[in-house]
């Protein structure tokens, strides 16, 4: 039915080249956010930190991924970005303006400038909600009364994920669409107010390996039409090659490595980015007659984070009285790469 | 491992549920065999009615059930002609265990592990409490938990302890055979790799076998020996994983194949167009014919399963 994509559409790999000349669209300085721990009876127990110390700019129609491991903070850091969470320390940018600064109803107002595909695919759509009111409702919200524009608005924005004839679907409820549909109006829902920004948070990674480039294309060929700055969030690193110019890897509320993806996969310079390349499997008859060289152990508790380098205990390549006593600045092996490693100095 | 004898056989294996809108044919005739020491993968996208195998396997139904027939043969005999009582006594976890579907989410979490795990070998072997403690350690060291572990609760293990602690329960009554359903779908990369190098050592040192069920196909080949694929209801292909990987037969196979983004690769990945079929009135003929970029006249009808070299393929393209 719906798949109209034109599978030719795109093969080469995603280059964006002149995307520094297009300028800063957000920048963030030493970000943190902490969680209050609290104990009844015992007030202050201690903080979650969530997100901590992060800095990096994204350009206008630039697209990056965020790689990690479940809890590193990757959707704490978005709520950040999208203003859902108040920094505890550290700024945030848009187009040079200080979001810590702006009052509810600016910080609004930055929210529809960006798209937002949220991580949870049960809480995404409300289940009583028809595909009509699901996409209706960003526009009453930011003030759109006239009908007809809202039909017109509604309709683009389902003819642009590509869902057809668009009639049949307005109708629907969620549970009447496949996952691909369903994840399809969520996208039409983040794009329908025309943002130049979209934070995309682990979108395709409850479908199935077909669905999921269905949709991974659909949004790149939207993130190319529209010039969008993305913000793509995944714990799959096989998938970013295909839509980022950049990789950040975060481990325990830290960029520990960023780099653009083709340095990133070829030369890896974090122990822990090396340690997800390795554990990230292509399909080969061979691997099931080898061990992986993967570290062991877990990712740290962010209420009490290990001192000096987070990754130093479960690194192979840990250098004793060092890497343990003092946390790693961020060194740059060549342009636009930078590891937050010791074994860089 | 080639020349070890079948453990497990199955044959024209059928599981319909009913439902208001007609019967669900989950499991549709389904053939399939497993040596001793061999690990297949069951691939398949969502729904197709892999975890409805394993259920018609380990006779593990909901109350709905149309039909329920065929042989499952382990080790020469056919356990449907078990009763309940038989059933439960001789092939659940003594020789078949299983790990469900998110397992990890399924031990009870006010609960203390060690008491979960050594549970199904107390009741299944008359084993003491403290044998079973003994047996649990054991097993809680081949799937790398502390032993500490054993007394604390659930809730206060991570994903990949829990996932780890499910696994070692189904070890703990030393079955021949474990059904992994989606094991590591909802961990992450290392955690996953972690798990697995646990699964291959416990094949290696145990000489288990295992069923692997999962729609991941890149991790399922760090465990597969074989490879079966599912699509609505049905097997479409079956072979080597060597085979499988490099070359799939069957058009569904090879556009699933393509689907799969990888690290060290430039080409890009492709979709499959459409939606597999419902398993209420599912088309006739094959089942993948309206998807298909080859299909012409013969697959209005049923395709028969051939065999080419070890190689199965359920395939008019093949006749
Ligand atoms: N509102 C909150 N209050 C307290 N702790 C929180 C809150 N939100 C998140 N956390 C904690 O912050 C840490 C980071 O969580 P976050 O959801 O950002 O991780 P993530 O990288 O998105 O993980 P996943 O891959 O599982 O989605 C976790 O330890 C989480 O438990
Ligand atoms: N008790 C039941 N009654 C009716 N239909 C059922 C029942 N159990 C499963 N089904 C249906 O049978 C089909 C196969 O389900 P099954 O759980 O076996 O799929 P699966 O391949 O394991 O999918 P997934 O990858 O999502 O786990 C689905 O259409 C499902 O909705
Ligand atoms: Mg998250
Ligand atoms: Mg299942």
């Amino acid at each position: 039915m719906d798949h109209i994509i034109d599978k030719n559409e795109k093969a080469e790999p995603f280059l964006q080249q002149d995307i520094r000349e297009r300028g800063v669209l957000l920048s963030i300085r030493d970000l943190k956010i902490w969680f209050e721990l609290r104990k009844f009876g015992f007030g202050h127990a201690g903080y979650v930190h969530a997100v901590d110390g992060v800095s990096f700019d994204l350009h206008n129609g630039e697209s990056i991924a965020v790689v990690g491991e479940s809890g590193c903070g990757k959707s704490t850091l978005m709520k950040g970005i999208l203003g859902l969470h108040r920094p505890t320390e550290g700024e945030i940018f848009f187009r040079g303006e200080s979001i810590g600064e702006m009052k509810s109803k600016e910080i609004k107002q930055y929210r529809s400038h960006i798209g937002y595909i949220q991580q949870d695919p049960y809480g995404a759509m409300a289940p009583f909600m028809s595909v009509q009111r699901i996409l209706t409702e960003p526009l009453s919200i930011n003030g759109i009364k006239d009908h007809q524009q809202i039909q017109d608005m509604v309709h683009k924005a389902l003819e642009e994920v590509k869902v057809f004839p668009v009639e049949d679907y307005l109708n629907k409820f969620p549970h009447m669409l496949s996952g691909g549909q369903q994840q399809r109006i969520v996208i039409a829902r983040s794009m329908i107010l025309n943002p130049n920004f979209l934070v995309a948070d682990e979108p395709v990674s409850m479908l199935d390996a077909s669905v999921r480039v269905e949709i991974l294309r659909l949004l790149r060929s939207l993130q190319e039409s529209r010039n969008l700055a993305v913000i793509y969030i995944t714990h799959d690193l096989s998938t970013v090659s295909y839509f980022s110019r950049r990789i950040f890897v975060m481990y325990a509320g830290q960029i520990v490595e960023k780099a653009l993806v083709q340095d990133l996969l070829n030369n890896a310079g974090h122990p822990y980015t090396q340690a997800l390349l390795t554990g990230t499997s292509d399909p080969d008859g061979a691997n099931a007659h080898k061990l992986k060289e993967v570290p062991p152990g877990e990712p740290p508790n962010l209420i009490n984070p290990p001192k000096g380098c987070r990754f130093h205990p479960r690194c192979p390549k840990i250098i004793r009285g060092l890497c343990e006593v003092e946390a790693p600045p961020e060194f740059e092996p060549e342009p636009e790469h930078s590891v937050a490693c010791w074994l860089l100095r | 491992m080639a020349n070890s004898p079948t453990l497990l056989k199955i044959e024209d294996l059928v599981l319909y549920f009913k439902t208001m809108r007609g019967p669900v044919q989950a499991v549709d005739h389904i053939d399939l065999d497993l040596k001793n020491n061999e690990a297949i993968v069951i691939l398949g996208e969502s729904g197709c009615g892999k975890s409805s195998l394993a259920k018609a396997i380990l006779r593990l139904l909901p109350r709905n059930i149309d039909k329920y027939s065929g042989k499952v043969l382990l080790n020469g005999t056919d356990t449907m002609q078990y009763s309940d009582e038989e059933f439960r006594r001789k092939v659940r976890w003594r020789s078949i265990s299983m790990v469900p579907q998110a397992a990890m989410n399924s031990l009870n979490p006010v609960l203390k592990v060690g008491d979960q795990v050594t549970e199904p070998f107390i009741i299944h072997t008359g084993a003491s409490k403290t044998e079973a403690i003994a047996q649990a350690k054991k097993m809680f060291a081949h799937v790398g938990v502390p032993n500490s572990f054993l007394d604390r609760y659930a809730f206060e293990l991570s994903g990949g302890m829990r996932q780890r602690s499910a696994i070692a329960m189904a070890l703990v009554t030393m079955p021949d055979l474990i059904i992994l359903d989606e094991p590591t779908s909802a961990l992450d990369v290392l955690t996953q790799a972690n798990i697995f190098n646990v699964l291959k050592t416990l094949k290696k040192d145990l000489e288990i076998s295992f069923i692997l069920i999962t729609h991941d196909i890149a991790t399922s080949s760090e465990l597969a020996d074989r490879v079966a694929v599912m699509y609505a209801g049905q097997i479409v292909e079956v072979c080597d994983a060597t085979r499988f990987f490099d070359k799939p037969f069957h058009p569904y196979s090879i556009a699933l194949m393509d689907s799969v983004p990888r690290l060290r690769q430039v080409k890009e990945p492709d979709f499959i167009t459409g939606q597999p079929p419902s398993l209420i009135n599912p088309p006739t003929g094959c089942r993948f014919k309206d998807r298909c970029h080859k299909r012409f006249e013969k697959c209005e009808e049923e395709p028969p399963a051939v065999t080419i070299e070890n190689h199965i393929v359920k395939c008019w393209l093949y006749q």
